[in-house]
Order: structure tokens, then sequence, then C-alpha cells
């Protein structure tokens, strides 16, 4: 066998060190790019958040100060982290209920399901900082058209929204929720590559149409969910534009996200070296939910 | 009997289902659309209106003159340019590198290519937090910080994992005998890559070119991080400062430069809508 590889090898080996030459030439780009921008970056930022950075006098090692800083003596690092897992435990959880909601309805094969696919996904395009500036003015409890509409319709007295500690989060909610487009043009693509017959099958043995969503469209829907969940979680996490637009993190930090503190801390403070291992904690967070999240795939997500 | 019976039965209760789903569907288009044309609206009003409470839905007279006034009291006509300048070499550096490195992993045999394209893959896993604090330092040790190089130079290094995977699959599904028919004739592999794949690959590069565009166009960080310089800002950075020149907000101004912001990729999506489905169907991105 190895005689014959080795003949095999010495046959082909001009033609294939050639091709193989070109394949490293085609992507030299990327590994250049790989070399610069990820890998030596991993290693440096690392080393970073052992140290002690401000930029213009040298990076001084500290061991792993920053990180049990951050642990013992960083009450706004905790604090963002609440703020971040609260945004994060509502908003992903309710743009899949209601991306999930509006697709199943978008696929009834009603007439202009084009048009709406089209308005639903339109806010995905715009971006962050026109969206954050955009919703502040529909926010505003002085002159905002939102509480104005809360009251006429529904006699309800809005709160303060973004002025407010207890209601900017749930703001940021709302306008999340106005973004969940993308979700919606994933699901219906999936529900449309559900074969027909497995409807009709279930009709003739007297399934109605809960059964039918219960029974067949969620199982088979599952995959897409639960890569919804883990891109969405990731998403959740890295929010900075809306909130440094909108908020800049107030009112008194109350919409402090982890990616806007970690922000301020790098290149509004010049802590590079904290800045540095609140990255890498961020990481290591969304590892370990991604990581939890397909530990209890298996109970819920069905594979064909 | 029985069956025909059951039939009308069945059609009624799809046309109720199909009203509710009706009703339920605009309500929430408009929803999904009043928040534009409350944009709009305001863009047109004097401060005043702006201010007026309960909200007027309409300005008495639209205030065309909000536009201009927007576009001149900073200098936004300057920042757009900034950005189109940012925009077309990104569109550039993504469609050619990502494009040459994707035809690498698609149509040329190596020992190491599947675990490398694994490595591509995985580069998608790390969040840009981890990286941005040391590239940030080394664009500033040669002094590229207030030039726009940070933004655009990484472009040409492959164009991000995303478009590689994107455009590679795509490729893959470019019948293989065409490949080897222009082998055969004594075309190269950059012969092929050129002549045969691109020409025939231009629907997943409109999908490559309309991200890049939407994303470059909208970028808040990059700009943020790397511009010092007012005449060198962006517009979606020039926009984000906008309160902070002005003192008290001009919403009024505020709005109608939001709304010249906003076209460009409004326009790109409501005519190239499908580029945009089929590159989120395919990476499963979210936009």
């Amino acid at each position: 066998m190895k005689f014959l590889s080795g003949n095999r090898h010495r046959g082909l080996s001009k033609v294939l060190r050639n091709e193989e030459l070109v394949f490293y030439l085609f992507i030299s780009p990327w590994i250049l790019g790989f070399i610069l921008f990820t890998a030596y970056p991993i290693f440096s930022s690392f080393y970073l958040s052992l140290c002690n950075y401000d930029i213009i006098n040298p990076p001084k090692f500290i061991g792993f100060r920053n990180y049990i800083k951050m642990f013992v003596d960083d009450p706004l690092f905790w604090h963002s982290l609440k703020v971040t897992f609260y945004y994060s435990g509502v908003s992903v959880p309710l743009g899949i209920i209601v991306a999930l909601f509006l697709a199943l309805l978008l696929n009834r094969n009603i007439r202009g399901m084009r048009w709406f696919r089209t308005a639903y996904y339109t806010p995905a395009v715009i971006s962050g900082v026109a969206v954050g500036l955009l919703w502040a003015q529909i926010f505003n409890p002085n002159f905002g058209v939102l509480n104005y509409l809360l009251w006429e319709l529904f006699r309800i007295q809005g709160p303060g929204w973004t002025f407010s500690e207890e209601w900017v989060i749930p703001a940021f909610i709302i306008m999340s929720l106005w973004r969940v487009g993308g979700g919606i043009v994933i699901y219906l693509a999936g529900l449309q590559g559900i074969p027909t017959e497995l409807y009709e099958a279930a009709e003739v043995d007297g399934a109605t149409g809960w059964i039918k969503i219960i029974k067949i469209t969620l199982p088979l829907m599952s995959p897409i969910i639960l890569f919804n969940l883990i891109t969405g979680i990731i998403s959740s996490f890295q929010v900075f534009t809306e909130a440094y637009v909108m908020t800049a993190g107030g009112p008194h930090n109350a919409s402090l996200f982890y990616n806007l503190y970690l922000f301020l801390n790098a290149f509004r403070w010049f802590k590079m070296g904290y800045a540095a291992s609140l990255a890498w904690i961020l990481f290591l967070i969304i590892l370990t939910l991604t990581l939890l999240v397909f530990r209890t795939a298996p109970k819920w997500v069905h594979y064909e | 009997m029985e069956t025909v019976s059951f039939w009308n039965r069945k059609s009624i209760q799809k046309t109720a289902g199909d009203i509710i789903a009706y009703v339920i569907l605009s309500m929430g288009c408009i929803i999904v659309l009043f928040p534009l044309f409350w944009q709009i609206s305001n863009s047109l009003k004097t401060l005043d209106e702006v201010y007026a409470f309960p909200p007027k839905w309409l300005p008495n007279k639209p205030m065309w003159n909000n536009y201009k006034e927007g576009l001149t009291f900073m200098p936004f006509s300057r920042f757009f340019l900034n950005s189109t300048i940012i925009v077309a070499s990104v569109l550039l550096g993504n469609l050619l590198s990502a494009s040459f490195v994707a035809y690498g992993f698609a149509r040329i045999r190596a020992r190491f290519r599947e675990p490398l394209f694994l490595l591509v893959l995985s580069t998608m896993m790390l969040p840009y937090q981890v990286t941005m604090i040391p590239i940030y330092i080394l664009f500033r040790k040669i002094g590229w910080i207030d030039t726009y190089k940070p933004l655009i130079v990484p472009s040409f290094f492959g164009g991000g994992a995303f478009f590689i995977f994107l455009l590679r699959q795509f490729f893959l599904t470019i019948p293989r005998e065409l490949d080897d028919a222009a082998k055969i004739d004594g075309c190269s592999f950059l012969g092929i890559y050129w002549r045969i794949i691109l020409p025939l690959a231009k629907p997943a590069m409109a999908t490559v070119a309309i991200f890049t565009i939407t994303w470059t166009w909208n970028d808040l960080l990059g700009p943020l991080i790397y511009l010092d310089s007012f005449e060198k800002y962006t517009a979606a950075l020039g926009l984000a400062n906008f309160t902070a020149q002005y003192g008290a907000t001009p919403w009024h101004l505020l709005m109608a430069v939001s709304t010249i912001f906003m076209l460009p990729c409004l326009i790109i999506y409501f005519l190239a809508q499908n580029y945009f489905i089929q590159g989120i169907v395919i990476t499963g991105l979210k936009g």
C-alpha cells in the first residue's frame, strides 16, 4: 500500500504539486489576512489582557489582575452584564416568537405575500445610527409619538422610555422587535421547504391547524430555530451602535450594554489591557451560552 | 354530498383564516412602516412642529429647505462623499479578494484544503471585540490613524469569512465540465477564474456587493475608532455626532439628513431584493 501510494504520488506529483502551489496562491490574501488580522491579534489581545496599557506608555505585565479586578472590584462590569443579560433574555426569545408567528402567517399562500415580506425586512437594511435617532424621537416622553398613541388608543400613560432607568431596556427590546425581518425571511424559506404531502397526510388523519403546526411545522423548523437562537444570542451580546447613539449608556448607566462598556474602556478611557480582558470574558460568555444551547438541542431539535 | 360540504367548510375556514392573517399582517406592516413615515414627516416640519403636542401627523407646509439646511450646516455633502469613497474601495476589495480565495477553495485540489476551509469558517465564531484592540494598536503603530486605510485595506485580505463561504457555495454549483473544457483549451486557473467562474457567478457577486455596501455605509464603530479629523468623517459618524455639534437637538434637520442617509440602502434593497433574500437564506445571516 505504502509502495503503491508512493508510486502514485510520484506519477502525479508534478501536476499536483503545481496545483497545490496555485491553490496557496489563490488563498494567499486570506492567509495573510488571517495572520495579520486574526491569529496575531488573538495572541496579542490575550497578552494585553494581562497588562496595564494606556497606549502611550509601554504595556506593563500585571498577571491576571485585570480579570480579578473585573470580578471583585468593578460594579460596572457586573452591571453591564446584568443589562445585557436582561436585554438578551427577553429580546431573543420574543424575537423568535414574533418572527416565527409572522412567517407562519406569510406562508399561507395569500396574495401580496411578497409585499408584506418586503415591508417587514425594510428596517433590517437601515443603519443602527439612523434607527437609533429615529426611535429616540418616537420614544421621547415629552413630544414623542409613542406615548401620545398609547394615550389616545388605550388611555395608557406611557413611561419615560429612554429617559427612565426602568424603561430604557424595554425600549431597546421594542426596537429590536422592529427589526425581526431577517428572521422572518429565514423562517419563511424554511417553511416553504416543508413538503405539502406531510400536511395532506396529517389532514387525512384528521389533524387541525394547531395540531399541524405543533406536530409538523415546529419540529421541522426546530433546526432553523436553533440556528436563530444562537445567532440571536451572539448579536444581542454585541449591541453597540443603537446604544451609543440613543442613550450613550444612560440614564445612570441603565443601558450600559457590555459592548458599550468595553468600547468606553478601550477608546474613551484608554484602558486597553482592561478592555482586552473584557473582550475575552465576552468571548467566554458567548461560547458558554452557545454550548449550553447546543447541549439542550437533542431534547427539542428534530433532525431528519 | 358528504365530501362537498366538507370542502365547503374547509374553504370557509381557509378564507376566515386568510382574513385574520391579513388583518394581523397589515397591522404589523403599519407598525413596521410607521416609524419611517414619521421620520419623513418630521423631516419636513419646522422645529416647533416637531415639538408640538399633540403631535402633528403632517407638516402644515412641507419644509423642503430642511434638506438643504441639513446638508450644509454641517459638511454633510463632504461626509456623504467620504462614505462613498470608502464603500467603493471596500466593495472592490471584497469582490476581488473574496472571489479569488473562494475560487481556490472551490476548485483547486490541495492537501490541506478542507482543514483550511474549516479554519476560515471557525474565524466567524470569534467575536470581533477580541481582535479589535490589537488591530487598532497595529494600525496606530504604522501611522494609519485618521486615514481611511484601516477601514479599507483589510477588505483586500480575503474580504471576510462570510463572503468567502457564500461565494464558495455558489462556485460549487457551477458545473465542473466548464472548467475541464477550458482546461483542455489551455486555459490556466487564473483564466478559468476570470473568464468562466466570475461571469457565471454574477448573482452571488451581487449578493456580496449589496451586503458590503449596506454594512460599510452603515458602519459606525470603524469610523468612530479610526477617524479624528472632522472633514474625514463618514455620514454615519457625522450623523451620530450631529447632536453634539448643534447643542440642542435640531430634530427636523436631523431627520432630513437621516432620510438622505437611509436612501441609498433602501433603493438598493428595493431594486435588488432577491439578492438580499438569497444571501440571507444561503448564509442564514440576519442582516
